[in-house]
Protein backbone atom coordinates (compact mmCIF):
# COMPACT_ATOMS: atom_id res chain seq x y z
CA UNK A 1 0.00 0.00 0.00
CA UNK A 2 1.40 3.68 -1.06
CA UNK A 3 0.50 6.92 -0.21
CA UNK A 4 1.80 10.27 -1.74
CA UNK A 5 2.69 12.05 1.53
CA UNK A 6 1.98 15.99 2.55
CA UNK A 7 3.92 16.27 5.95
CA UNK A 8 3.52 19.97 6.34
CA UNK A 9 5.79 22.98 8.02
CA UNK A 10 5.58 21.99 11.12
CA UNK A 11 6.48 18.10 10.34
CA UNK A 12 10.51 19.36 11.68
CA UNK A 13 9.39 21.63 13.69
CA UNK A 14 6.61 21.80 16.54
CA UNK A 15 5.22 18.78 15.41
CA UNK A 16 8.75 16.71 15.63
CA UNK A 17 6.77 13.68 17.59
CA UNK A 18 4.12 13.76 15.31
CA UNK A 19 5.77 13.40 12.25
CA UNK A 20 8.94 10.80 13.79
CA UNK A 21 6.04 8.33 15.50
CA UNK A 22 3.88 8.33 12.21
CA UNK A 23 7.18 7.33 10.21
CA UNK A 24 7.79 4.86 12.95
CA UNK A 25 4.44 3.28 12.89
CA UNK A 26 3.93 3.21 8.90
CA UNK A 27 7.26 1.88 8.86
CA UNK A 28 5.77 -0.97 11.24
CA UNK A 29 2.40 -1.20 9.29
CA UNK A 30 4.72 -1.78 6.00
CA UNK A 31 2.85 1.24 4.59
CA UNK A 32 4.81 3.48 2.36
CA UNK A 33 4.58 6.81 2.70
CA UNK A 34 5.86 9.00 -0.34
CA UNK A 35 6.54 13.13 0.27
CA UNK A 36 5.21 14.73 -2.48
CA UNK A 37 8.28 16.94 -4.17
CA UNK A 38 8.65 20.53 -3.36
CA UNK A 39 5.62 20.77 -1.58
CA UNK A 40 4.56 24.24 0.06
CA UNK A 41 2.45 25.50 2.80
CA UNK A 42 -0.72 25.12 3.07
CA UNK A 43 -1.47 28.80 3.74
CA UNK A 44 -2.78 27.57 7.31
CA UNK A 45 -5.31 29.95 8.65
CA UNK A 46 -3.43 33.06 8.48
CA UNK A 47 -3.82 32.86 4.60
CA UNK A 48 -7.47 32.71 4.60
CA UNK A 49 -8.35 35.32 7.03
CA UNK A 50 -6.08 37.47 4.81
CA UNK A 51 -6.83 36.17 0.98
CA UNK A 52 -9.07 33.94 -0.01
CA UNK A 53 -7.71 33.39 -3.21
CA UNK A 54 -4.48 32.49 -2.31
CA UNK A 55 -5.65 30.09 0.69
CA UNK A 56 -7.19 27.80 -2.62
CA UNK A 57 -4.17 28.10 -4.59
CA UNK A 58 -1.67 27.38 -2.13
CA UNK A 59 -3.07 23.68 -1.18
CA UNK A 60 -3.76 23.77 -5.02
CA UNK A 61 -0.11 23.42 -5.78
CA UNK A 62 0.13 20.23 -3.70
CA UNK A 63 -2.29 18.52 -5.15
CA UNK A 64 -1.13 19.46 -9.02
CA UNK A 65 2.35 17.65 -7.34
CA UNK A 66 0.08 14.72 -5.69
CA UNK A 67 -1.05 14.09 -9.43
CA UNK A 68 2.16 14.43 -11.26
CA UNK A 69 3.67 11.48 -9.12
CA UNK A 70 0.47 9.56 -9.37
CA UNK A 71 1.63 7.11 -6.31
CA UNK A 72 -2.08 7.03 -4.60
CA UNK A 73 -3.97 8.49 -2.86
CA UNK A 74 -2.69 12.28 -1.05
CA UNK A 75 -2.54 11.85 2.67
CA UNK A 76 -2.06 14.75 5.58
CA UNK A 77 -1.22 14.16 9.35
CA UNK A 78 -1.90 17.68 10.50
CA UNK A 79 -5.93 18.60 10.87
CA UNK A 80 -5.07 22.00 9.33
CA UNK A 81 -3.15 20.83 6.28
CA UNK A 82 -5.93 18.41 5.99
CA UNK A 83 -8.65 20.63 5.87
CA UNK A 84 -7.38 23.27 3.94
CA UNK A 85 -6.37 20.56 1.13
CA UNK A 86 -9.84 19.41 1.24
CA UNK A 87 -11.52 22.70 1.30
CA UNK A 88 -9.70 23.54 -2.03
CA UNK A 89 -10.70 20.11 -3.40
CA UNK A 90 -14.45 21.19 -2.08
CA UNK A 91 -14.31 24.05 -4.38
CA UNK A 92 -12.44 22.78 -7.41
CA UNK A 93 -15.34 20.02 -7.21
CA UNK A 94 -18.31 22.33 -7.14
CA UNK A 95 -17.24 25.48 -8.67
CA UNK A 96 -16.37 25.41 -12.51
CA UNK A 97 -15.39 29.05 -12.90
CA UNK A 98 -13.14 28.67 -9.40
CA UNK A 99 -11.58 25.69 -10.41
CA UNK A 100 -10.45 27.70 -13.83
CA UNK A 101 -9.37 30.25 -12.07
CA UNK A 102 -7.21 28.16 -10.01
CA UNK A 103 -6.21 25.89 -12.44
CA UNK A 104 -4.84 28.96 -15.04
CA UNK A 105 -3.15 30.46 -11.86
CA UNK A 106 -1.31 27.02 -10.10
CA UNK A 107 -0.67 26.22 -14.05
CA UNK A 108 -2.34 22.55 -13.79
CA UNK A 109 -5.31 21.04 -14.79
CA UNK A 110 -7.02 19.29 -11.94
CA UNK A 111 -8.03 15.77 -11.75
CA UNK A 112 -10.89 14.94 -9.63
CA UNK A 113 -10.31 11.16 -9.04
CA UNK A 114 -7.07 12.02 -6.52
CA UNK A 115 -8.65 11.41 -3.00
CA UNK A 116 -7.18 13.65 -0.18
CA UNK A 117 -7.27 11.65 3.14
CA UNK A 118 -6.41 12.88 6.35
CA UNK A 119 -3.99 9.94 8.50
CA UNK A 120 -6.55 9.25 10.57
CA UNK A 121 -8.65 7.52 7.84
CA UNK A 122 -5.90 6.16 6.23
CA UNK A 123 -5.46 4.13 9.58
CA UNK A 124 -8.78 3.45 10.00
CA UNK A 125 -10.54 3.25 6.81
CA UNK A 126 -7.84 1.42 4.41
CA UNK A 127 -5.51 -0.36 6.62
CA UNK A 128 -8.04 -1.29 8.91
CA UNK A 129 -8.46 -1.96 12.84
CA UNK A 130 -7.92 -5.39 12.61
CA UNK A 131 -4.05 -5.19 10.61
CA UNK A 132 -3.30 -2.30 13.70
CA UNK A 133 -4.42 -4.87 16.05
CA UNK A 134 -2.14 -7.60 14.97
CA UNK A 135 0.62 -5.41 15.42
CA UNK A 136 -0.33 -4.52 18.74
CA UNK A 137 2.72 -5.98 21.11
CA UNK A 138 2.17 -3.86 24.23
CA UNK A 139 -1.64 -3.57 24.68
CA UNK A 140 -2.27 0.24 26.23
CA UNK A 141 -3.89 -1.49 29.46
CA UNK A 142 -5.13 0.92 31.69
CA UNK A 143 -4.20 3.73 30.08
CA UNK A 144 -7.48 6.36 29.59
CA UNK A 145 -7.07 8.88 27.05
CA UNK A 146 -9.25 11.59 25.90
CA UNK A 147 -9.65 11.48 22.66
CA UNK A 148 -9.85 15.26 21.12
CA UNK A 149 -10.62 15.76 17.53
CA UNK A 150 -11.09 19.79 17.80
CA UNK A 151 -12.13 21.54 14.73
CA UNK A 152 -10.54 21.13 11.53
CA UNK A 153 -10.94 17.00 11.63
CA UNK A 154 -14.86 17.38 11.29
CA UNK A 155 -15.74 21.00 10.69
CA UNK A 156 -17.37 21.83 8.04
CA UNK A 157 -18.74 18.50 7.87
CA UNK A 158 -19.46 19.00 4.10
CA UNK A 159 -15.99 19.35 3.18
CA UNK A 160 -14.18 17.13 5.52
CA UNK A 161 -17.12 14.34 5.68
CA UNK A 162 -15.15 12.31 8.67
CA UNK A 163 -17.56 11.03 11.28
CA UNK A 164 -20.26 12.97 13.65
CA UNK A 165 -19.19 16.69 13.80
CA UNK A 166 -20.65 16.95 17.54
CA UNK A 167 -19.58 13.52 18.79
CA UNK A 168 -16.99 11.95 16.67
CA UNK A 169 -15.52 8.08 17.42
CA UNK A 170 -13.24 7.07 14.71
CA UNK A 171 -9.90 8.46 17.48
CA UNK A 172 -11.92 6.17 20.25
CA UNK A 173 -12.24 3.20 18.20
CA UNK A 174 -8.54 3.09 16.97
CA UNK A 175 -7.62 3.81 21.05
CA UNK A 176 -9.98 0.71 22.01
CA UNK A 177 -8.42 -1.27 19.18
CA UNK A 178 -4.54 -0.59 20.82
CA UNK A 179 -6.03 -1.67 24.19
CA UNK A 180 -6.84 1.87 25.82
CA UNK A 181 -9.72 2.43 27.85
CA UNK A 182 -10.99 6.22 26.14
CA UNK A 183 -12.99 8.38 28.36
CA UNK A 184 -16.65 10.09 27.26
CA UNK A 185 -16.37 13.33 27.80
CA UNK A 186 -18.31 16.54 26.55
CA UNK A 187 -15.33 18.71 24.94
CA UNK A 188 -13.38 16.23 22.06
CA UNK A 189 -14.54 18.98 18.94
CA UNK A 190 -14.70 22.30 21.12
CA UNK A 191 -11.98 24.60 19.90
CA UNK A 192 -8.97 25.09 21.62
CA UNK A 193 -7.88 28.97 20.44
CA UNK A 194 -5.44 27.92 17.39
CA UNK A 195 -3.48 30.67 16.65
CA UNK A 196 -4.95 33.15 18.61
CA UNK A 197 -2.76 31.86 21.12
CA UNK A 198 -0.05 34.16 19.27
CA UNK A 199 -1.63 37.51 20.23
CA UNK A 200 -4.13 36.32 22.78
CA UNK A 201 -2.56 34.07 24.97
CA UNK A 202 -4.92 34.92 27.76
CA UNK A 203 -7.80 33.70 25.98
CA UNK A 204 -6.90 30.48 24.61
CA UNK A 205 -5.17 29.76 28.07
CA UNK A 206 -8.93 30.12 28.96
CA UNK A 207 -9.96 27.79 26.48
CA UNK A 208 -7.22 25.23 27.17
CA UNK A 209 -7.65 25.04 31.00
CA UNK A 210 -11.45 24.22 29.90
CA UNK A 211 -10.92 21.42 27.94
CA UNK A 212 -7.78 19.87 29.80
CA UNK A 213 -9.78 20.30 33.09
CA UNK A 214 -12.43 18.58 31.60
CA UNK A 215 -10.34 15.48 30.79
CA UNK A 216 -9.43 15.33 33.90
CA UNK A 217 -12.77 15.55 35.13
CA UNK A 218 -13.61 12.49 33.02
CA UNK A 219 -11.11 10.10 34.38
CA UNK A 220 -8.67 10.73 31.32
CA UNK A 221 -4.89 10.33 32.00
CA UNK A 222 -3.84 12.02 28.75
CA UNK A 223 -5.94 13.64 25.68
CA UNK A 224 -4.54 12.32 22.13
CA UNK A 225 -4.78 14.42 19.22
CA UNK A 226 -4.00 14.54 15.69
CA UNK A 227 -3.73 18.40 14.90
CA UNK A 228 -0.47 19.73 15.51
CA UNK A 229 -2.01 23.48 16.77
CA UNK A 230 -3.82 21.55 18.96
CA UNK A 231 -1.16 19.84 20.59
CA UNK A 232 0.96 22.56 20.67
CA UNK A 233 -1.68 24.72 22.41
CA UNK A 234 -3.21 21.99 24.78
CA UNK A 235 0.49 21.20 25.88
CA UNK A 236 1.68 24.81 26.52
CA UNK A 237 -1.01 26.40 27.60
CA UNK A 238 -1.82 24.32 30.25
CA UNK A 239 -1.03 24.00 34.60
CA UNK A 240 -2.56 20.86 35.02
CA UNK A 241 0.32 18.64 33.62
CA UNK A 242 -1.76 16.61 31.73
CA UNK A 243 0.32 14.94 28.76
CA UNK A 244 -0.40 15.00 25.21
CA UNK A 245 0.10 12.83 22.79
CA UNK A 246 -0.48 12.51 19.01
CA UNK A 247 -2.49 9.22 18.15
CA UNK A 248 0.56 7.55 16.12
CA UNK A 249 2.78 8.09 19.30
CA UNK A 250 0.22 5.64 21.33
CA UNK A 251 -0.05 3.39 18.18
CA UNK A 252 4.23 3.06 18.28
CA UNK A 253 3.91 2.45 22.29
CA UNK A 254 1.24 -0.45 21.21
CA UNK A 255 3.44 -1.71 18.89
CA UNK A 256 6.47 -1.29 20.95
CA UNK A 257 8.65 0.15 18.00
CA UNK A 258 11.75 1.21 18.87
CA UNK A 259 13.56 4.56 19.82
CA UNK A 260 10.04 5.51 21.26
CA UNK A 261 12.51 8.30 23.03
CA UNK A 262 13.19 10.17 20.11
CA UNK A 263 10.00 11.86 19.86
CA UNK A 264 8.76 11.40 23.77
CA UNK A 265 11.70 13.69 24.70
CA UNK A 266 10.25 16.58 22.79
CA UNK A 267 7.20 17.07 25.03
CA UNK A 268 6.89 20.24 26.98
CA UNK A 269 4.98 18.05 29.55
CA UNK A 270 7.12 14.59 30.17
CA UNK A 271 4.68 11.67 29.00
CA UNK A 272 7.19 9.18 29.95
CA UNK A 273 6.05 9.20 33.71
CA UNK A 274 2.45 7.86 32.35
CA UNK A 275 3.51 5.31 30.21
CA UNK A 276 5.98 3.50 32.72
CA UNK A 277 3.77 3.96 35.39
CA UNK A 278 1.40 1.40 32.98
CA UNK A 279 4.19 -0.48 32.06
CA UNK A 280 4.05 0.92 28.70
CA UNK A 281 7.35 2.81 28.32
CA UNK B 1 -37.18 30.78 -0.88
CA UNK B 2 -37.18 33.12 -3.24
CA UNK B 3 -39.36 35.57 -0.24
CA UNK B 4 -36.51 35.39 2.20
CA UNK B 5 -34.23 37.78 -0.83
CA UNK B 6 -37.45 39.46 -1.60
CA UNK B 7 -36.92 43.28 -0.63
CA UNK B 8 -40.62 44.18 -0.78
CA UNK B 9 -40.95 42.00 2.39
CA UNK B 10 -38.23 41.92 4.16
CA UNK B 11 -36.62 45.04 3.42
CA UNK B 12 -39.53 47.11 4.06
CA UNK B 13 -40.86 45.04 7.22
CA UNK B 14 -37.31 46.04 8.44
CA UNK B 15 -37.02 49.34 7.78
CA UNK B 16 -40.43 50.15 10.06
CA UNK B 17 -39.50 47.97 12.98
CA UNK B 18 -35.79 49.28 13.92
CA UNK B 19 -34.54 52.23 12.91
CA UNK B 20 -31.99 51.67 10.36
CA UNK B 21 -30.23 55.41 10.52
CA UNK B 22 -28.06 55.84 7.55
CA UNK B 23 -28.41 52.02 6.53
CA UNK B 24 -26.83 50.94 3.41
CA UNK B 25 -28.79 48.21 1.63
CA UNK B 26 -25.85 47.09 -1.19
CA UNK B 27 -23.95 46.12 1.96
CA UNK B 28 -25.81 43.03 1.92
CA UNK B 29 -26.15 42.48 -1.71
CA UNK B 30 -21.83 42.90 -1.60
CA UNK B 31 -21.55 40.64 1.50
CA UNK B 32 -23.57 37.53 0.10
CA UNK B 33 -22.30 38.02 -3.17
CA UNK B 34 -18.71 38.04 -1.88
CA UNK B 35 -19.55 35.55 0.42
CA UNK B 36 -21.85 33.04 -1.13
CA UNK B 37 -23.54 32.88 1.93
CA UNK B 38 -27.61 33.28 2.32
CA UNK B 39 -27.72 36.17 5.30
CA UNK B 40 -30.91 37.01 4.88
CA UNK B 41 -31.88 33.27 5.82
CA UNK B 42 -30.75 34.46 9.56
CA UNK B 43 -33.71 33.81 12.41
CA UNK B 44 -31.63 34.92 15.16
CA UNK B 45 -31.69 31.39 16.60
CA UNK B 46 -28.17 32.13 18.67
CA UNK B 47 -26.44 28.83 18.04
CA UNK B 48 -23.61 30.12 16.34
CA UNK B 49 -23.25 33.12 19.52
CA UNK B 50 -23.82 30.15 21.56
CA UNK B 51 -21.09 27.91 20.38
CA UNK B 52 -18.81 30.23 19.77
CA UNK B 53 -15.70 29.88 21.58
CA UNK B 54 -14.49 33.79 20.85
CA UNK B 55 -17.52 35.51 21.23
CA UNK B 56 -17.38 36.36 24.79
CA UNK B 57 -14.41 38.47 23.87
CA UNK B 58 -15.98 40.41 20.72
CA UNK B 59 -17.49 43.78 20.80
CA UNK B 60 -20.59 42.62 18.21
CA UNK B 61 -21.33 39.14 18.83
CA UNK B 62 -21.91 36.61 15.36
CA UNK B 63 -25.76 36.80 15.35
CA UNK B 64 -25.59 40.34 15.34
CA UNK B 65 -22.97 40.84 12.93
CA UNK B 66 -25.53 38.94 10.79
CA UNK B 67 -28.29 41.42 11.81
CA UNK B 68 -26.14 44.45 11.38
CA UNK B 69 -25.05 43.19 7.81
CA UNK B 70 -28.85 42.69 6.98
CA UNK B 71 -29.68 46.57 8.56
CA UNK B 72 -26.39 47.69 6.34
CA UNK B 73 -24.31 48.96 8.83
CA UNK B 74 -21.17 48.42 7.11
CA UNK B 75 -18.83 50.74 9.50
CA UNK B 76 -20.25 48.87 12.28
CA UNK B 77 -19.49 45.68 11.03
CA UNK B 78 -15.96 46.03 9.10
CA UNK B 79 -14.85 48.17 11.94
CA UNK B 80 -15.93 45.58 14.51
CA UNK B 81 -12.81 43.56 16.54
CA UNK B 82 -15.14 40.32 16.16
CA UNK B 83 -14.26 39.89 12.40
CA UNK B 84 -10.70 39.47 14.17
CA UNK B 85 -11.81 37.40 16.83
CA UNK B 86 -13.17 34.13 14.63
CA UNK B 87 -10.45 31.51 14.77
CA UNK B 88 -12.77 29.79 11.83
CA UNK B 89 -12.92 26.82 14.27
CA UNK B 90 -16.69 26.42 11.79
CA UNK B 91 -18.79 25.39 14.42
CA UNK B 92 -21.39 28.15 14.01
CA UNK B 93 -21.49 26.97 10.37
CA UNK B 94 -21.54 23.99 11.44
CA UNK B 95 -24.78 24.01 13.55
CA UNK B 96 -26.11 26.82 11.81
CA UNK B 97 -30.00 25.63 11.03
CA UNK B 98 -30.06 27.72 7.73
CA UNK B 99 -26.64 26.60 6.69
CA UNK B 100 -24.75 30.10 6.65
CA UNK B 101 -21.30 29.29 7.44
CA UNK B 102 -20.43 32.32 8.94
CA UNK B 103 -16.49 31.32 9.07
CA UNK B 104 -16.97 31.96 5.24
CA UNK B 105 -18.68 35.16 6.12
CA UNK B 106 -16.20 36.20 8.03
CA UNK B 107 -13.32 35.45 5.85
CA UNK B 108 -15.26 38.05 3.50
CA UNK B 109 -15.76 40.18 5.87
CA UNK B 110 -11.97 40.74 6.84
CA UNK B 111 -11.18 41.12 3.27
CA UNK B 112 -13.43 43.72 2.47
CA UNK B 113 -12.20 45.34 5.33
CA UNK B 114 -8.87 45.52 4.29
CA UNK B 115 -9.71 46.43 0.64
CA UNK B 116 -11.77 49.41 1.98
CA UNK B 117 -8.90 50.74 3.79
CA UNK B 118 -10.41 49.82 7.01
CA UNK B 119 -8.31 50.01 10.01
CA UNK B 120 -7.90 46.47 11.81
CA UNK B 121 -9.74 46.92 15.45
CA UNK B 122 -7.33 44.17 16.11
CA UNK B 123 -4.03 45.79 14.97
CA UNK B 124 -2.17 42.38 16.19
CA UNK B 125 -3.87 39.73 14.89
CA UNK B 126 -3.75 41.14 11.33
CA UNK B 127 -0.35 41.79 11.59
CA UNK B 128 0.22 37.89 12.52
CA UNK B 129 -1.66 37.03 9.43
CA UNK B 130 0.40 39.03 7.76
CA UNK B 131 3.35 37.92 9.12
CA UNK B 132 3.00 34.40 8.70
CA UNK B 133 1.83 35.20 5.15
CA UNK B 134 4.89 36.75 4.26
CA UNK B 135 6.86 33.46 5.73
CA UNK B 136 5.42 31.48 3.19
CA UNK B 137 5.56 34.24 0.61
CA UNK B 138 9.35 33.98 1.36
CA UNK B 139 10.38 30.78 1.14
CA UNK B 140 7.09 28.43 0.05
CA UNK B 141 6.92 27.23 4.24
CA UNK B 142 6.21 28.54 7.21
CA UNK B 143 9.43 29.23 9.63
CA UNK B 144 8.30 30.02 12.63
CA UNK B 145 11.29 32.09 13.82
CA UNK B 146 11.80 34.68 11.25
CA UNK B 147 7.62 34.96 11.44
CA UNK B 148 7.88 35.57 15.13
CA UNK B 149 10.47 37.93 14.27
CA UNK B 150 8.68 39.87 11.76
CA UNK B 151 5.81 40.25 14.09
CA UNK B 152 7.40 41.39 17.20
CA UNK B 153 8.99 44.23 15.36
CA UNK B 154 6.18 45.29 13.63
CA UNK B 155 3.58 44.76 16.43
CA UNK B 156 5.95 45.95 19.34
CA UNK B 157 3.85 43.48 20.98
CA UNK B 158 6.49 41.38 23.17
CA UNK B 159 4.09 38.23 23.77
CA UNK B 160 4.61 38.43 27.01
CA UNK B 161 2.27 35.11 27.26
CA UNK B 162 4.20 33.04 25.12
CA UNK B 163 7.53 34.47 25.93
CA UNK B 164 8.70 31.41 28.74
CA UNK B 165 6.76 28.46 26.44
CA UNK B 166 8.30 29.56 23.35
CA UNK B 167 11.56 29.48 25.17
CA UNK B 168 11.05 25.75 25.88
CA UNK B 169 10.10 25.14 22.83
CA UNK B 170 12.85 26.51 21.06
CA UNK B 171 15.32 24.50 23.32
CA UNK B 172 13.33 21.38 22.96
CA UNK B 173 14.63 22.10 19.06
CA UNK B 174 11.28 22.66 18.10
CA UNK B 175 11.69 25.76 16.74
CA UNK B 176 14.80 25.97 13.43
CA UNK B 177 16.66 28.38 13.28
CA UNK B 178 17.05 27.96 9.30
CA UNK B 179 14.40 28.15 7.26
CA UNK B 180 12.97 25.52 4.43
CA UNK B 181 12.84 26.51 1.30
CA UNK B 182 11.09 24.86 -1.90
CA UNK B 183 12.97 24.53 -4.82
CA UNK B 184 9.37 26.28 -6.89
CA UNK B 185 10.29 29.78 -5.17
CA UNK B 186 9.31 31.27 -9.06
CA UNK B 187 6.02 29.16 -8.81
CA UNK B 188 5.40 30.33 -5.19
CA UNK B 189 6.25 33.85 -6.47
CA UNK B 190 4.09 33.77 -9.43
CA UNK B 191 0.61 32.58 -7.22
CA UNK B 192 1.48 35.57 -4.47
CA UNK B 193 1.37 37.85 -7.63
CA UNK B 194 -1.85 36.49 -8.98
CA UNK B 195 -3.47 36.39 -6.04
CA UNK B 196 -2.40 39.67 -4.50
CA UNK B 197 -1.82 41.59 -7.28
CA UNK B 198 1.39 42.03 -6.23
CA UNK B 199 4.24 43.11 -8.76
Amino acid sequence: MKFSYFPGCTDHSSSYEYGRSTEAVFEALGVELIEIEDWNCCGAAATHSLNRLLSLCLPARNISKAQSANIGPLVAPCAGCYSYLKRTEYVMKHDEAERKKIEEIVGFTYDPSLEILALMDVVLNRIGLEKIQEKVKRPLKGLKPACYYGCALVRHPKITQLDDPENPQYMDRLMRSLGAEPVSWSYKTDCCGADLAMTYSDVVEGLVGKIVSMAKEAGAHCVVTSCGLCQMNLEMRQTEGLPIFYFTELMAAAFDVRHQDKWLKKHLINPKGLLESLQLG
Amino acid sequence: MRHAHSKEDGGDKLETAVDMGKGNFSFLEQVEKRSGEKLNLCYQCLKCTAGCPTASYMDIRPNSIIRLIQMGKKQEVLGSNAIWFCVYCQTCGTRCPNEIHIGVLMDALREMAMEEGVHPKEKNIHLFHEAFINSVKRGGRAHEVTMLMEYILRSRDMMKGSLIPGMKLFFKGKFPLLPSFVKGRDEIKRIFEKCTGDK
